[in-house]
């Protein structure tokens, strides 16, 4: 099988901002256990900056690294440059992904824009 | 150099020491064509013979209806697209089951493409293959029932003798593919209808490819390879006479004492799956509990995704597989596993271990210890286990 890169099995192995954020304003889900993968992406977002950022994952090495590594990029960044992320970025970032695992990267810039998405609906809301 | 944890027996072997010392003077100085007539030739065809008559011994069947392929998977095309090809005006229907190897599976979706009609067998939720559901799908035009001996998954060990007293009263060939279970459980033909069965060197401690089909004196065959007289005219190509001789060392090797050995690495296997489904909540096992390979575990984590256990598994030097898609290739998980009824999310958390006789039960402490901590860091990472 192709390898992964030494940063894919460090954010792996030490996965950065796992479990739940008890204080979310903002949370995303994308994905299906029928293809293995789900990824939960909650975000606590104040005056327009993601300030705290947490994921759960089930899926393989690549999805845990990718999950991770997003939220790495996007804790401090405004709404509009977490949007501005491609899942490029985050392959890039970790030093490239196999190509069947491309779409790992593809869900985790989903699950960013999911969280960004259910944030602003309840902010509507609270309106 | 780390310590290596080998658990993926099923996978393949490691080449025995005495497997590579008897292949290697056909590598080097008697290299011979087994088809030319002076004695550097001839040495190669006493070679030939002697691994043919090793194999037959092995099986209980007599040296001329044992033919040398390339690989598991060719003899499985061969016994197949063979049969199928040889016996058309009898009819176009094959009976097969939903658990085969892909070698199998595919070569029968091949040959639906070719106007022959399949059904595909389901299995109980053991994996064993239902008798009653098999005696229903023969009908007059079926010509052939391939069933593997043992499967590679979840190790379940088919009803092969009874399959082949069904297949010999309706007159129907019966083909099994026993790559897993040849030089892991006894085989004799003498006392088993089977009219084709398929092997793999590189199972037992041989090399890699190099396989056999054995077929039954009077079964009606076509030849899959054209060309040389090889093999009696059914099997073209120069002969591999170094794989041959290894497979013909394997193979008696890996015979001699069968049973005790399998005693042995059945106590392996007691041991890990005791103690895996007494350590870890969630835990499936799959397949038979008793009716399974001596060395065969397979057990599904809930809440997370196999590929995910095989990494950190193999940070700490253990050998394992999985059937999750991940791991597959494709998005679906393993056919074997969603076969006998498991959902999808279960199927994809699944972890194979398979041990051989070389494997000691301090390598088990060593996986049960590793191994709780391993699930539990993942499960605390998955959004299914935190529903609960």
């Amino acid at each position: 099988m192709e390898k992964y890169s030494d940063k894919v099995m460090d954010h792996f192995m030490n996965p950065r901002n796992v479990g739940e954020l008890k204080d979310a304003n903002g949370i995303g889900e994308v994905g299906n256990p029928r293809c293995g993968d789900i990824m939960k992406m909650y975000i606590k977002v104040k005056d327009n900056v993601i300030e705290d950022i947490k994921f759960l994952t089930f899926g393989c090495g690549a999805a845990v690294a990718t999950s991770s590594m997003v939220t790495e990029i996007i804790k401090g960044k405004t709404l509009d440059e977490a949007l501005e992320i491609t899942n490029k970025d985050v392959a890039e970032a970790l030093d490239g992904l196999p190509p069947i695992k491309m779409h790992c990267s593809n869900l985790a810039q989903a699950a960013i824009k999911d969280a960004i998405e259910d944030y602003k609906e309840k902010k509507t809301k609270d309106f | 150099m780390k310590k290596l944890y080998y658990f993926d027996n099923s996978a393949t072997t490691k080449i025995d020491e005495r497997v590579l010392k008897s292949m290697l003077p056909y590598l080097k100085e008697n290299y011979g064509n087994a088809s030319s007539i002076y004695s550097l030739g001839r040495e190669s065809r006493e070679a030939i013979d002697s691994a043919r008559e090793k194999v037959a011994k092995a099986l209980g069947c007599d040296g001329k209806e044992i033919f040398f392929t390339n690989s598991g998977t060719e003899s499985d095309n061969w016994a197949i697209k063979g049969v199928a090809f040889a016996n058309r005006e009898k009819g176009n229907h094959i009976i097969t089951s939903r658990i085969e190897h892909h070698a199998v599976l595919h070569t029968c979706e091949y040959l639906e493409k070719q106007g022959f009609e399949v059904t595909y067998l389901p299995v109980k939720k053991n994996g064993v293959v239902d008798i009653k559901e098999l005696k229903k799908a023969i009908r007059k035009e079926t010509i052939l029932i391939s069933i593997m001996y043992a499967n590679n998954e979840i190790g379940t060990i088919e009803p092969i003798k009874e399959i082949g007293e069904i297949a010999k009263e309706k007159g129907i060939y019966f083909h099994t593919d026993a790559v897993q279970a040849v030089g892991n459980v006894e085989i004799n033909l003498n006392e088993l209808n089977i009219d084709l069965l398929t092997l793999s060197g590189h199972k037992f401690n041989g090399p890699k490819g190099i396989g056999a089909l054995y077929i039954k004196n009077g079964v009606r065959i076509e030849n899959l390879l054209h060309g040389g007289g090889q093999e009696r005219g059914k099997r073209a190509s120069t002969e591999n006479v170094a794989n041959i001789v290894g497979l013909g060392e394997a193979i008696e090797l890996a015979t001699e004492n069968i049973e005790k050995k399998g005693e042995y690495v059945k106590t392996l296997r007691e041991k890990c799956i005791e103690g895996i489904l007494e350590k870890i909540p969630d835990t499936i096992l799959n397949g038979d509990r008793e009716k399974r390979l001596p060395g065969n575990v397979n057990v599904c984590f809930k809440y997370i995704e196999g590929e995910s256990i095989l990494l950190m598994l193999d940070r700490l030097g253990i050998c394992a597989s999985s059937g999750s898609a991940c791991t597959s290739g494709s998005l679906d998980p393993s056919h074997v596993l969603l076969a006998i009824g498991l959902d999808h999310e279960t199927a994809h958390g699944s972890l194979r271990l398979s041990f051989s006789k070389d494997n000691t039960e301090e390598e088990i402490d060593y996986l049960l210890e590793v191994l709780p901590d391993i699930i539990s860091k993942l499960r605390r990472m998955s959004p299914l286990y935190n529903k609960e």
